[in-house]
């Protein structure tokens, strides 16, 4: 199920600002990448360019090549819909649709895209909501409304929508840092789970989460304000975190940025 | 160490202070309006008005330098300001509430099942009994049908704006004229039609043509009502939707629409609001009927605004008490419109929103 990411040459623009630039990095399938970096680096742009959300906003543009096993998702004839069905994406504040039930928040990928059969409909809950530990907590209230639920829960509702469609490569741009540690463990321990399945991309400003879930880690830097951000090195997270073959990895891991 | 503690309190060392006791602001209230009746009596100014003005303003300075004298001039201020506020608010509901109990008290008299059962066909004008049943089906067709058009369009025109213009030179110009069209007088927007509709086309005078030129009216009110509550859904919600791989049509009439439709819901009532108790284009393009006419496509209706205009006109008690029957009934309408609108819009409001 799981596909490799091969980015090479990417740059993405706001208008005329260039935010990321020249990036080239392999995602190897059935693993966790995180991505690190200092606030305004151009991660989390990088991330929503993977799944086509970048062109989203306004005046926003992409240069450079994406494959997606062998399809490069910036190719000609690429319906960025089908994209986004194929690479989900879980966003840093939880975001359940507030006029729909749990079941129908889960189900909405599903319903959206013209899937009517209930029985299907309601196994891809259950398998999801399992999936995303929150079955348990949710089974006899699943026509409650989804806003009702706690913060970490919500997360974890979002995750298990962005799941139910069943996706390639799951992105989450920093889904733990609107949540308690008690709630980040629960998700973080949902990651370890879900990269058996998917291939998992992380945002994340938490270093020690990085070390703890990913397989392998991203360090990107950029040169100033108003510079684009850049891949500084990427490489096994032992290794990222250990020994770093970049002075400045070490530096804003250590603790000693800027 | 104790010089210490005071010079780190520059504000006074204690936490207690002297408050006025709770039931100050009611006595100050009282002594207020007993001193604005006798200065109003006292100098027998004529006005009613004149003598709450003079209560309202004694209590706010009464309140404002007992408070002063007792606990200081920020606790001063800040019943300056309360009492601001509430003058402000029961002056703003003071003439509300006087037209609401003038028209009860003026219209309730000739409310009756026949009254709102019969036309005003063979009635004359000196005589009781005659209703507003015309009226009413009149304004009611015309309503709906100007909705028909004006809400449909306006909200699309809306969603077009806040999903797909986004700030282009297209989605300006018609911001742009949306704003000049919310500024039109209702007599323009009749005289449009008019000039339109029943000259150039030759139509005749009937319910529709009134209802297009409502519609006109309307639609800017729901275009921009629209917009605002578009723009005040999430765009995490957009984000979400399209990261499930959901096409922008279906995030928006799935997830944005359903988001905001409590507020378009009470958009659209306040244009309907708006129109309904419109007499100027009614009374170019309906032209006003004293039968009952079903059929708002042909021959001439009547409305409830337009009926109490002609009502009053006729110059009788007895139009007159209809006049003011058929200003109570168009308040009713109104009012029962928007609880029912309101009874939607709860029902189809975002659940659980604990944010």
């Amino acid at each position: 199920m799981a596909k490799r990411i091969d980015v090479s040459g990417l740059n993405a623009y706001y208008g005329g600002f260039r935010a990321v630039e020249d990036i080239s990095m392999v995602v190897e399938p059935r693993s966790v990448t995180a991505f690190i970096g200092p606030s305004g680096c151009g991660k989390s742009t990088f991330l929503r360019t993977l799944n086509r959300m970048h062109e989203v906003i306004p005046g926003a543009r992409v240069e450079g090549k994406v494959l997606l096993d062998d399809e490069n998702l910036y190719g000609a004839n690429i319906d960025p819909v089908a994209v986004r069905r194929t690479v989900g994406m879980v966003f840093q504040r939880p975001n359940p649709f507030p006029t729909m039930s749990i079941k129908e928040n889960v189900a909405a990928g599903l319903k959206l895209n013209g899937v009517r059969n209930k029985k299907l409909i309601d196994e891809a809950v259950e398998r999801s909501l399992r999936g995303a530990n929150l079955w348990n907590e949710v089974k006899d209230r699943l026509d409650k409304p989804g806003a009702g639920l706690s913060g970490g829960q919500q997360q974890r509702l979002c995750i298990a929508r962005a799941i139910a469609v069943e996706p390639q490569v799951l992105l989450m741009d920093e889904p733990c840092s609107a949540l308690d540690p008690i709630s980040t463990l629960a998700i973080e321990d949902l990651i370890g789970q879900l990269k058996e399945q998917f291939t998992i991309v992380i945002v994340t400003h938490n270093m020690q989460q990085a070390a703890r879930v990913s397989d392998r880690t991203a360090f990107f830097n950029l040169s100033g304000v108003g510079q684009p951000g850049r891949l500084i090195e990427i490489d096994s997270t032992e290794k990222i975190f250990s020994n770093p073959s970049v002075q400045a990895t070490e530096d804003y891991i250590s603790g000693r940025f800027g | 160490m104790s010089s210490l503690a005071t010079s780190s309190r520059p504000l006074g060392s204690s936490l207690t202070e002297r408050r006025l006791p709770r039931w100050m602001p009611a006595a100050n209230l009282v002594l207020a309006v007993l001193l604005g009746l006798a200065i109003g009596a006292g100098f027998d100014l004529s006005s009613k008005l004149q003598w709450g003005l003079i209560a309202a303003i004694l209590f706010v300075v009464i309140q404002y330098v007992t408070s002063a004298v007792v606990e200081g001039r920020r606790h001063a201020k800040n019943y300056l300001a309360t009492s601001l506020v509430w003058v402000a608010f029961l002056l703003a509901l003071l003439p509300l509430i006087s037209v609401l109990w003038m028209t009860i008290s003026k219209g309730i008299g000739v409310i009756n099942a026949n009254f709102l059962t019969h036309s005003m066909n063979g009635i004359a004008i000196n005589q009781d009994g005659g209703g507003l049943y015309h009226a009413l089906i009149g304004t009611l067709e015309q309503v709906a049908l100007a909705s028909l058009f004006a809400a449909p369009v306006g909200i699309l025109t809306a969603v077009y704006l806040v999903e797909y213009g986004r700030g282009n030179k297209l989605s300006k110009a018609v911001s742009f004229f949306v704003d000049v069209m919310t500024g039109v007088p209702s007599i323009v927007a009749g005289l449009f039609i008019l000039s339109f509709w029943i000259i150039i086309l030759n139509m005749p005078f009937t319910g529709f043509a009134g209802a297009l030129a409502l519609a006109i009216l309307m639609l800017p009110v729901v275009v921009r009502s629209t917009e605002e509550m578009l723009k005040l859904v999430p765009n995490e919600l957009r984000e979400a939707s399209l990261a499930l791989g959901v096409p922008k049509w279906l995030t928006i009439t799935r997830v944005v629409l359903p988001t905001a439709l409590g507020g378009i819901v009470t958009g659209v009532m306040l244009a309907i609001a708006r129109i309904v108790g419109e007499t100027a284009p009614i009374l170019m393009l309906v032209f006003g009927a004293d039968t009952i006419n079903m059929n708002p496509f042909s021959n001439p209706q009547s409305s409830l605004p337009l009926y109490v205009w002609t009502e009053y006109g006729k110059g009788t008690d007895q139009s007159q008490a209809r006049a003011w029957g058929g200003a109570l009934v168009l308040i009713a309408v109104v009012m029962i419109l928007n609880l029912v609108a309101r009874g939607l819009a709860r029902w189809k409001a975002p659940k659980g929103a604990t944010r």
